[in-house]
């Protein structure tokens, strides 16, 4: 007997199901399900008609039966035919089961199509939310073509009922969603956003979904919609619990829709409008007001109710972060919340507080809640809220209270959940590198988590505290007491073994001295582990062990015994005994010299975006964590250790998986101590050196660190130019040979020499580093107009260069007309497997072109005064930063190609120049002035010129003259 | 948006299942083992959260039954918690003090429901008199007990 049945009731299907609910077993149940699709199938296929009611009974059985989990094949056609049923329950039954079982077959998506069309036209507003809920449900590329037009007019149109509008509305976001293209913006989208001045609530709560999409995707064509959304927002906010009937929500005058407007507004930026803003503003204090009122409720749906909107409005808070206020008073009330009873408040409260610690105005009062959100850690009974609690202690550290976040951390490790340890390990070494002040610290928090967690530590975080130790030696020493002490451990976990194994391999001669670490016991202490180990530990070991007599020569004797016997040199893994017998070998026949070279201590490694950084980005997924730690990096940045400008953490981050060595920008803030690339070669002439002068140790390095970086994206498009391609150009505005670009990798110099329109430039390559460059191949283009103005021919360049190698690359330059971009040289190779691709500039400017001309006085002002007009002249004032000697100017005049003509000018201060710029096309004579003023310091510079309409360049090149006047 | 609402019992049987966004069949089977597994091994008075891949699922126990709804990651936790009660409250309207019995016998009416209040993945209407008024309005054409007794029972 059926248990409940309203409304218009099948009787067959309540029998039907309960009859499967008193099978017993899963067999039975089968049967009775096949039984019942017999049935089925012969009352479908029967001659004679079914009545609508037994139509609906056996679609409705089906449907059943498929959600019960089996698969249905048939009875699609008759729930189509259902569509067109004029009894309302019939047509409901059709349109959920064409819902549920969505069937690709495009004969019948055409028969449903037509079917719901019939229905849009009905104007029964029933039937028409009948099909606007079906198009919304399937949501196929097929219905979206055939209704994407007509939907919009259905719910702009002034006739159209306000149930029809919401589903209209919602449909719509739906197809939008799916098939944006198909979804044309027209004169309906400025209709849409007037529905947010809808009498009706729920016109307006549907309605804003759709807005809020279209805004995110078209912000610009939507904006009008942020003031209408602030005075709804108002009335609602300002309404008594009351005035708004049944919209009102256990006292809560319309959660959903002020919730939803609070969202749309975090589509734009705080308004401009000074009125707008006020009354947001205002809204926002109210809704923060109102979370300290008493409840008018006790029941959880009030609060819960309440607490939505009040997070809603934290979170729109934290996107405009630029109320100090508001952001202060939002992380008071979620420091409130920290404490509260519910268990679903304190969650959300944690997770708001972590977005919150990235604000600047905001992260010192998260600060404030320390205490509170170590003790969530340690009593929270719930995992997710534990978990919560870690991820906002790792969002609050900074360099005040990393020791204390990272000791709480590790000893939540002990007893954290498994499945977030991995995560817990790689936030704790992050921050262990990030705030290090000494490395002491950080090593032993990092043999610290491999003791703790070490099955968790993944390789990327032990290759890193690897890395760390060789390059910095102040804590090499420490170090390798402390491994020595951790591998004292009766069992001790293999990561353990690994770091020590290296460590004292490399560095095990710094603690050699003491007499309970003499080279002797250190071996002994690393072999006893040797047969616990996997194989690629047993390697390292072996690596380790070599190292070993090269660093104690007296452990010789031991070491190639070891090496000598049987479980070694025939050991069945091939690269145990390779390196057994390559090892054994190596030492009985290689001198100490050949030894001590041959085993060297590591040098440093290149400094690199943290791969464990990458690593727990890639956990995350894109977004999760890189939004905070690019917050994190943009406030750190500047103090961290010293480390590099902020600008380059970001672009580090950016270029989130990318294995290539950068430079300088290490996320975590910690220089090679290395010294990078020599000061530039002064290869150039005597004018060249003047020119460079501004310091042999010119910050060239430097400029070049950071340039690395924003080239090497891996991408096998050309990168965009260097940030500072300009700079790196400006350089050889006044001179022809020199260092044109050094990294880690590669250094390229130059050599050029010009006649009359005509260049020759060498470029050499030289690869810096002891590895080959693969693919490696270079490409000159002129971008733009330059193509017709510039011709520049080159040959290919050899694909492999050597270690340590230097290649050379010839270009012809002919300058067909005047110009004023600079070609790009492209260089893209393949270093350790990591695409390098840089763009640069090469150094061809229009003064290049320039032939000195002599003359005297007499013609130099005649010519002067002929070119009067004004495009025909470019005058500059520009400050001298340093002293204006007078040979350091000179030679600059001349380095830029004219002649310098003395006795022309009245005043010997000023300096007067003349020259022909050569092209193809045409020449075109340049007169230039420099007046000095010592006082002011300021240098003026005159400069007519021949041909008017080649005007664009003369500024150009006055342009790159400047930097170096101000140089000087 | 909401991705999809799950209804099931502590038995971890299946009474609901709404999609909002299409989905293979294979693969709406193992979000809903997913789930049920997730869900009903909560310990009593935990949150009512958690992260499920970019998802959050927002879970609440009624009676026998749990009601079990995905959303994306800038959603109110909250407000779907209270989108989960609303909806209890509209079957406890419709069915009069409703029962996961009346849930198996008329899964077809919850869908109504549901349709009335959710569309797309988004609220479509809030208000409890409206919606329950569009049910009612539909069941116009109900039959006397006697005529439903008489119809036949296969």
């Amino acid at each position: 007997m059926p248990a409940v049945s309203k409304g218009d009731g099948m009787r067959g299907l309540a029998v039907f199901i309960s009859d499967i609910r008193n099978c017993k077993s899963k067999e039975a149940e089968i049967k009775r399900i096949n039984k019942e699709l017999a049935n089925i199938r012969s009352k479908f296929k029967g001659d004679k008609a079914l009545d609508g009611y037994s139509k609906k009974k056996y679609v409705c059985k089906l449907l059943f039966i498929f959600l019960l989990g089996h698969d249905i094949d048939f009875g699609h056609m008759e729930a189509v035919n259902l569509l067109s049923s004029n009894k309302y329950t019939e047509k409901q039954i059709g349109y959920l089961f064409i819902s549920v079982l969505v069937n690709s077959n495009s004969e019948l998506i055409r028969l449903i199509n037509n079917a719901i069309k019939n229905d849009l036209s009905s104007r029964n507003p029933t039937f028409m939310c009948l099909a606007l809920h079906c198009i919304a449900n399937v949501g196929s590329r097929e219905m979206a073509e055939a209704f994407a037009s007509e939907i919009p007019r259905i719910l702009v149109a002034g006739d159209t009922m306000d149930s029809v509008k919401q589903s209209a509305a919602l449909c719509l976001l739906r197809l939008y969603k799916t098939s944006p293209d198909l979804v044309l913006m027209g004169e309906w989208t400025s209709r849409v956003v007037h529905l947010l001045n809808d009498q009706h609530m729920g016109v307006v709560t549907a309605a804003i979904s759709l807005i809020t999409c279209l805004s995110q995707k078209n912000p610009d064509e939507f904006k009008t919609c942020v003031s209408l959304a602030v005075s709804r927002l108002s009335r609602i906010v300002s309404s008594a619990s009351t005035d708004l009937q049944d919209y009102t929500y256990y006292f809560v005058p319309a959660p959903w829709l002020s919730c939803k407007l609070l969202r749309l507004l975090q589509c734009y930026p705080p308004p401009e409008d000074g009125a707008v803003k006020g009354r947001l503003v205002e809204c926002l204090e109210t809704i923060l007001n109102k979370a300290q009122e008493p409840p008018k409720s006790k029941k959880v749906q009030h609060s819960n109710a309440k607490n939505a909107i009040l997070f809603e409005a934290i979170s729109l808070i934290i996107h405009y972060d630029s109320e100090p206020n508001l952001l202060v008073r939002a992380c008071n009330q979620l420091g409130q919340f920290l404490q509260h009873r519910e268990t679903n408040l304190r969650y959300l409260a944690l997770e708001s507080m972590c977005t919150l610690a990235s604000s600047e105005f905001s992260h010192e009062a998260v600060k404030t809640h320390i205490e509170t959100v170590i003790n969530a850690l340690k009593t929270e009974r719930d995992v997710s809220v534990r978990q919560r609690a870690a991820d906002l202690l790792y969002a609050m550290c900074d360099r005040s209270n990393a020791k204390q976040i990272v000791a709480e951390m590790l000893s939540y490790l002990e007893t954290a959940d498994y499945s977030i340890r991995e995560e817990m390990v790689l936030k704790v070494a992050i921050l262990a590198e990030k705030y290090a002040v000494d490395y002491s610290w950080y090593v032993d928090t990092i043999l610290n988590l491999i003791r703790i967690a070490g099955d968790y530590v993944s390789e990327e975080v032990w290759y890193r505290v690897i890395q760390i130790v060789i390059n910095r030696d102040d804590v090499q020493g420490y170090a390798a007491k402390t491994v020595f002490e951790a591998l004292q451990a009766p069992a001790c976990h293999e990561n353990m073994v690994k770091v020590g194994g290296y460590i004292l391999g490399e560095f095990g001669n710094l603690i050699a001295g003491d007499p309970r670490s003499s080279p002797l016991v250190q071996f002994n202490l690393l072999h006893s582990k040797f047969h616990l180990c996997s194989v690629p530990t047993r390697a390292l070991l072996l690596s380790a062990y070599i190292k070993f007599i090269n660093l104690f020569p007296e452990t010789k004797a031991t070491i190639q015994e070891v090496l000598r016997c049987d479980s070694q040199i025939r050991n069945s893994d091939v690269e145990l005994q390779q390196r057994a017998v390559e090892y054994l070998k190596l030492s009985s026949i290689a001198s100490t010299d050949v030894l001590a070279t041959v085993l060297e201590e590591m040098p440093p490694f290149p400094e690199r975006e943290s791969s464990i950084l990458a690593k727990l980005k890639k956990k995350k997924g894109p977004g999760a964590v890189s939004v905070t730690e690019l917050e994190d990096s943009k406030r750190e940045g500047g103090e961290l250790n010293g480390g590099g400008d902020r600008g380059q953490d970001t672009a580090t981050m950016a270029a989130s998986n990318a294995s290539t060595p950068s430079p300088s920008a290490d996320l975590l803030g910690i220089r090679s101590t290395a010294p990078l690339g020599a000061a530039p070669a002064s290869a150039g002439s005597l004018l060249v050196d003047v020119f460079s002068e501004a310091g042999p140790t010119a910050p060239s390095a430097a400029v070049n660190d950071d340039g690395f970086l924003s080239s090497a994206p891996p991408s096998e498009d050309p990168a965009p130019p260097l940030s500072e391609a300009d700079d790196l150009l400006n350089k050889f505005v006044c001179k022809n040979n020199g260092v044109l670009f050094e990294n880690q990798l590669l250094q390229i110099g130059i050599k050029s020499e010009y006649r009359q329109n005509l260049g020759r430039m060498y470029l050499f390559y030289g690869n810096k580093t002891s590895v080959q460059f693969a693919s490696f191949t270079t490409t000159v283009s002129c971008p733009g107009e330059l193509q017709s103005q510039l011709n520049v021919q080159t040959k290919p360049v050899e694909p492999l260069v050597e270690g340590g190698a230097q290649i050379q690359q010839v270009l012809n330059i002919e300058c067909l007309t005047d110009f004023s971009d600079a070609p790009l040289l492209n260089i893209k190779f393949r270093y350790g497997g990591a695409l390098q691709n840089l763009t640069l500039k090469l150094p061809v400017t229009i003064n290049k072109f320039f032939q000195p001309t002599e003359m005297t006085s007499h013609d130099f002002f005649q010519r002067w005064k002929q070119l009067s007009q004004p495009q025909q002249e470019a005058q500059k004032i520009f400050k001298a930063n340093n002293s204006m000697d007078t040979e350091v100017l000179k030679a600059k005049l001349l380095g830029l190609g004219t002649a310098l003509l003395d006795n022309v000018d009245p005043n010997p201060e000023n300096y007067v120049c003349a020259g022909v710029i050569q092209t193809k096309s045409q020449q075109v004579g340049c007169l230039l002035r420099l007046e000095p003023n010592a006082q002011a310091q300021v240098q003026h510079t005159d400069s007519p010129e021949r041909v008017s309409h080649n005007y664009s360049s003369i500024p150009n090149f006055l342009h790159y003259l400047s930097p170096y006047s101000v140089n000087i | 948006m909401m991705r999809f609402l799950l209804l099931f019992s502590r038995q971890g049987k299946l009474r609901l299942q709404k999609w909002f966004t299409p989905m293979a069949e294979r693969e709406k089977k193992k979000i809903i083992r997913d789930m049920t597994s997730a869900v009903l091994a909560r310990q009593p008075r935990s949150c009512n959260f958690l992260h499920w891949k970019d998802l959050k699922i927002i879970y609440k126990r009624y009676a026998s039954l749990y009601f079990c709804l995905a959303i994306e990651d800038q959603e109110n936790e909250l407000l779907a918690l209270e989108v989960i009660h609303r909806y209890v409250e509209l079957l406890d309207k419709y069915f009069g003090n409703v029962c996961e019995l009346d849930i198996i016998f008329n899964f077809e009416k919850a869908y109504f429901i549901l349709d009335e209040f959710l569309m797309g993945g988004e609220i479509q209407e809030t208000s409890k008199q409206i919606v329950n008024r569009c049910i009612e309005s539909s069941d116009m054409l109900q039959e006397t007990m006697e005529e439903y007794m008489s119809k036949p029972a296969f």
